[in-house]
């Protein structure tokens, strides 16, 4: 392929990053941030997934077999524990302001800024060889592409992957040191690295299917024709003699490398905006590792079967493939894809190491040498910024010659695992450091000092060997001879590969120290201060400003001037104003500053400057005092103890407040019952009065007039004794509505025949029926199961429903019907009227006792008022249901149901 | 007032056993009676007959008591009409209201029927 068309589209990939990127920070800036995804983080945590992944595991497949899932199911193994681990890691650093991983351990350990050095130092060395394999890993795939054959090869200027690395660094620069505070967000690299995640997976995929089932017929025809391999059994057996052990050291050293890693760090920590993020990648990052793993195997064993013996890297069968059989396009694809996995590799990992470089390495230098410090007074910021850009740069050129020096010689596997092995040694100072308050700086230092020191004789020096830069003899004879020294058999242990010998030395010597050193060592007070911070972190995170303790004298303008200094002048008064906001209280009027402003300007300045700098800088404006770790120990108990009261304040006021809430509640019901009964009784009083005043006019008429016609006087005495009738039906269903109310009234159950209530009401009320010449007609079902009930209260209810019907219906042509049949269980009776109809607003209310009288000064024609509130009763007392169909014009049908099979308590 | 002219008075209840004592007690006492059933016939009656008294009650289905008092009072050819209200509704706030529309007396049900007489009596006096 075209030599320049490869290039073109190389460098149209670089652009369209730098495009999205730049799109991405101003949706930023314009509010509408792509971060808050937690999708787009779980992406970019997917940057785990380097060229390593994408070229180097068919290589080891293809050479090893099985053995490349080791460093997915450590991950993958590793992801549940997140929330326990990464979590508390996310916020120590959200509330301290960590940025990096040299500065969790420096700052965790009493801000120390030796620990924080070599932590960097280590990082640096581990970290270089891994991005010089990314470079490696673009120059062959151009090669192979282009079949130029000279890439890398030629002297530096002339050489592709130079300018390449040149390209990523401007990128890295313009998006990674946009801000001085390395805690800001670097939305547009995020953005662009999720990109670059889902593009490596989507065109893996792609020449996966193409491989799988494009040139071959699907996995069963792979794997057959791969079993005719000489190697096939070799290669999905675990080899016997110290697979197991390889397998469990892979893992292992994958679960710390998806941590510890400064790209996955920077990634999943630093870059972190939402902690419940996690919970959405905890089960889509192995979602992702299972995806881009399911066509290794058969890419690799199609690599072996097609190419058999020819020399073709197996690194790049994945791009040999398509090559050869002519699609030159997905080729290219299969080439961006590769490049995208590498570059974001190279991008985050040099961002994560150039300001480590610059916080943990140069600033404690440069703050700690007062003559820079006070010739650069003003010019901090710059300072910063161009040390970090220049950090870049100068990372990129060592991995680059790094590359052109050791890299070529090494597959990209074997370069990435001595990478993982160097950050595996941070794991027992910050695992520990995180969940155990004893861990002292001497432990940390020791650990791992010696730790990165075997790392680098176990694994370093040999690969140093194995380009000529030493003799041959230190591999077989051990230096100066010393058989016990062989850095693959240290101290005669044999039988490992050398991976898992080093890690096995490495870990042993780095735990042993870690915890051995600590308990026999001694913490400074502020060492103490931050261990208990750190473990306790979810207790502290509120109120961190007063859980650093800190005595002495500061005065507000030294710590001013100290922030403008490194934030300029714009940023250092939003800090203020943020402080101001937390702490509101009057400034002291001596000008002297709160130690909280102290500690908060102190976390501020760890954001840019890293937090043994800051310390350093806090230091040196401010007249500290000397502190116990006694005393250290009992302020902390007291401001815990004062969360604990808080907390327990906060509770009690909240019980305080519900049981107000209920009692509030109580009391407004009570004050609904007790309006109701005033409803009721003053509804009642009404009732009475009507037929009370007719009967007092009648009788003071009658007894007034003595001489009244005989015919009026007997209409006269009638109408007394009707009213007379009406007052005591009221009073009884008074009584009675009363009793049901109260509980009071007992059912007297007895097998009841529907039928036989039916008829008996209806024959009750037959004259009144034939005085107004109404159609009745009774439909009973013949032979209706008997039911458990009290027969008079049941009556009660026919004759109020009859009753009702006959007031109602039409006046003229009076029709109603009684039915009864058995439906579902139920008996169910209806009582039919072709009168006027109710409206169905009232089809629930004419149940209510008095609902007439509720509506206002209209009066409804009807008899007490409690009828059908009686008959409710009785009916759902029975366990039934009663209830109104009717449409205004179109009569009414009352009807009600009753089970049969159930045993009514004799004391309802 | 000439005292050949009888006193034209309108009774209105929407209870027929109250109604029926009223008339003949009206009727007794030498005045004109009209009766009315519920609101709206009170004040096509009122419109009509121009009685000089109305014995309202209040709570009628229809229009209610102290809309057709309101009625009254609008009325120019009522100007000096007596208005009682007679009514079961004996809250401090329903008499209040009574006499806010314009009423002469309010009487609270039960009443008896001698006072109530007297008390036309008296109103109708001057």
């Amino acid at each position: 392929m075209n030599y320049w068309l490869v290039i073109g589209a190389s460098f149209f990939y670089l652009a369209l990053l730098f495009g999205l990127a730049s799109w991405a920070e101003r949706r930023s800036a314009a509010g509408r941030s792509f971060v808050g995804n937690p999708y787009i983080y779980a992406l970019s945590i997917a940057v785990y997934c380097t060229a390593w992944t994408y070229y180097g595991s068919v290589g080891r497949a293809a050479t090893t077999g099985l053995g490349y899932l080791a460093i997915y199911i450590g991950p993958t193994l590793m992801a549940p524990l997140w929330w326990v681990v990464l979590r508390k890691i996310i916020r120590i650093c959200r509330v301290q302001r960590i940025t990096t991983i040299a500065d969790f351990i420096s700052s965790r350990y009493g801000k120390n800024v030796t620990l924080g050095s070599i932590a960097t130092i280590v990082c640096v060395l581990g970290i270089i060889p891994y991005i010089s394999i990314q470079l490696k890993a673009i120059a062959s795939s151009l090669d192979i592409l282009t079949g130029a054959n000279e890439v890398g090869r030629s002297p530096m200027f002339g050489d592709t992957s130079f300018y390449i690395s040149l390209g990523l660094g401007l990128f890295t620069i313009v998006y990674g040191t946009r801000h001085v505070e390395a805690t800001e967000r670097h939305e547009g690299m995020v953005t662009a690295i999720a990109f670059e995640s889902l593009f490596k997976l989507v065109i893996f995929i792609v020449a996966g299917v193409f491989v799988t089932y494009g040139v071959f017929n699907g996995f069963g025809d792979i794997m057959q024709q791969a079993t005719q391999l000489p190697d096939f059994e070799r290669l999905m057996t675990f080899d016997s003699d110290n697979g197991f052990s390889q397998w469990f050291w892979m893992v292992v050293l994958s679960m710390l490398a998806i941590l510890f890693l400064p790209r996955q760090f920077q990634v999943a920590v630093v870059e972190n905006v939402n902690e419940q993020h996690l919970n959405k990648a905890m089960w889509l990052f192995p979602l992702y590792l299972f995806a881009i793993n399911i066509f290794v195997l058969p890419i690799a064993f199609g690599g072996d079967i097609l190419f058999g013996n020819a020399d073709i890297d197996a690194d790049m069968f994945v791009l040999a493939i398509p090559l050869s059989e002519g699609q030159s396009i997905l080729a290219l694809l299969v080439y961006l894809g590769g490049y995208s996995a590498a570059t974001s590799m190279v991008i985050v990992a040099t961002i994560a190491l150039s300001v480590m470089i610059s916080n943990n390495l140069v600033m404690p230098l440069l703050v700690g040498i007062p003559a820079i410090k006070n010739r650069y007074q003003n010019q901090f910021t710059k300072l910063l910024l161009f040390s970090r850009r220049l950090g870049i740069l100068l990372i990129l050129l060592l991995a680059y010659l790094y590359y052109k020096g050791v890299a070529e010689h090494y597959s990209l596997v074997e370069v990435g695992l001595v990478s993982f092995a160097a950050v595996a040694q941070f794991a027992p100072a910050i695992i520990g450091g995180i969940f155990w308050k004893e861990g002292t700086k001497n432990g940390a230092l020791a650990g791992i000092v010696v730790g990165a020191a075997v790392w680098f004789y176990t694994l370093v020096v040999p690969s140093m060997v194995g380009v000529g830069m030493l003799p041959d003899s230190i591999l077989e004879h051990g230096p100066l001879g010393i058989a016990l020294l062989k850095p693959f058999e240290l101290f005669g242990l044999q039988g490992m590969d050398y991976i898992s010998h080093a890690m096995f030395w490495s870990m042993f010597l780095n735990v042993g120290l870690y915890i051995g050193v600590s308990l026999l060592s001694r913490q400074t007070s502020q060492e103490r201060n931050q261990a208990e911070v750190f473990v306790d972190i979810f207790r502290y995170s509120t109120v961190f400003e007063s859980s650093i303790v800190w005595k002495g004298t500061a005065y507000i303008p030294d710590i001013k001037s100290l922030l403008v200094n490194f934030l300029g002048e714009k940023k250092a008064e939003v800090a203020m104003k943020a402080y101001k906001r937390k702490y509101p209280e009057p400034e002291d009027e001596t000008g002297k500053a709160d130690p909280k402003l102290v500690t908060y300007a102190e976390k501020v300045l760890s954001g840019v400057i890293g937090s043994s700098s800051a310390r350093i800088m806090v230091a040196s404006v401010v007249k500290e005092e000397k502190i116990s770790i006694d005393e250290v120990l009992n302020i902390l108990k007291e401001s815990q103890q004062l969360i604990s009261i808080n907390n327990e304040l906060r509770r009690k006021s909240l019980e305080l407040r519900r049981a107000t809430e209920q009692l509030r509640s109580a009391n407004e019901r009570l004050k609904q019952l007790d309006e109701l009964k005033d409803e009721f009784l003053s509804t009642v009083t009404h009732e009475l009065r009507t037929p009370l005043t007719s009967i007092r006019a009648l009788s003071e008429i009658l007894y007034d007039n003595p001489e009244m016609e005989r015919e009026d006087q007997e209409h006269f005495l009638q109408t007394i004794v009707k009213e007379s009738e009406r007052l005591t039906r009221l009073i009884t269903h008074v009584l009675d509505l009363e009793r049901f109310e109260s509980g009071k009234q007992k059912l007297n159950l007895a097998p009841v025949q529907i039928e036989e209530v039916v008829r008996e009401s209806v024959e009750a009320l037959g004259q009144l029926v034939q005085e107004k010449n109404i159609d009745l007609v009774v439909d009973v079902q013949h032979n209706l199961p008997v039911i458990s009930g009290d027969k008079d209260r049941l009556m009660q209810v026919l004759v109020n429903l009859v009753s009702n019907a006959v007031k109602f219906c039409n006046p003229e042509h009076g029709r109603i019907i009684v039915s009864g049949y058995y439906i579902d269980g139920d008996i169910k009776v209806n009582v039919v009227d072709n009168g006027k109809g109710i409206d169905p607003e009232f089809h629930k209310q004419i149940f209510d006792k008095f609902y007439q009288a509720q509506n206002q000064n209209i009066r409804k024609p009807e008899g007490s008022g409690l009828g059908l509130a009686i008959c409710k009763k009785i009916i759902e007392s029975h366990q039934g249901r009663i209830w109104v169909e009717s449409e205004p014009g179109k009569g009414s049908r009352f009807s009600f149901v009753l089970p049969v099979r159930v045993n009514v308590p004799a004391n309802v | 007032m000439s005292t050949k002219e009888k006193l034209k008075v309108l009774v209105v209840d929407d209870e027929p056993s109250i109604l029926m004592p009223l008339e003949f007690l009206m009727r007794k006492n030498g005045y004109q009676v009209y009766i009315a059933r519920n609101g709206t016939e009170a004040m096509e009656s009122v419109d009509k007959e121009r009685p000089d008294v109305v014995l309202l009650d209040i709570m009628m289905p229809d229009v209610d008591g102290y809309e057709v008092c309101r009625h009254i009072r609008q009325s120019e050819v009522m100007d000096g009409a007596k208005v009682i209200f007679m009514s079961a509704k004996t809250k401090d706030a329903d008499i209040k209201k009574g006499y806010d529309v314009g009423a002469d007396l309010y009487i609270p049900k039960p009443f008896s029927t001698r006072f109530l007489i007297e008390k036309i009596k008296e109103l109708t006096k001057s």
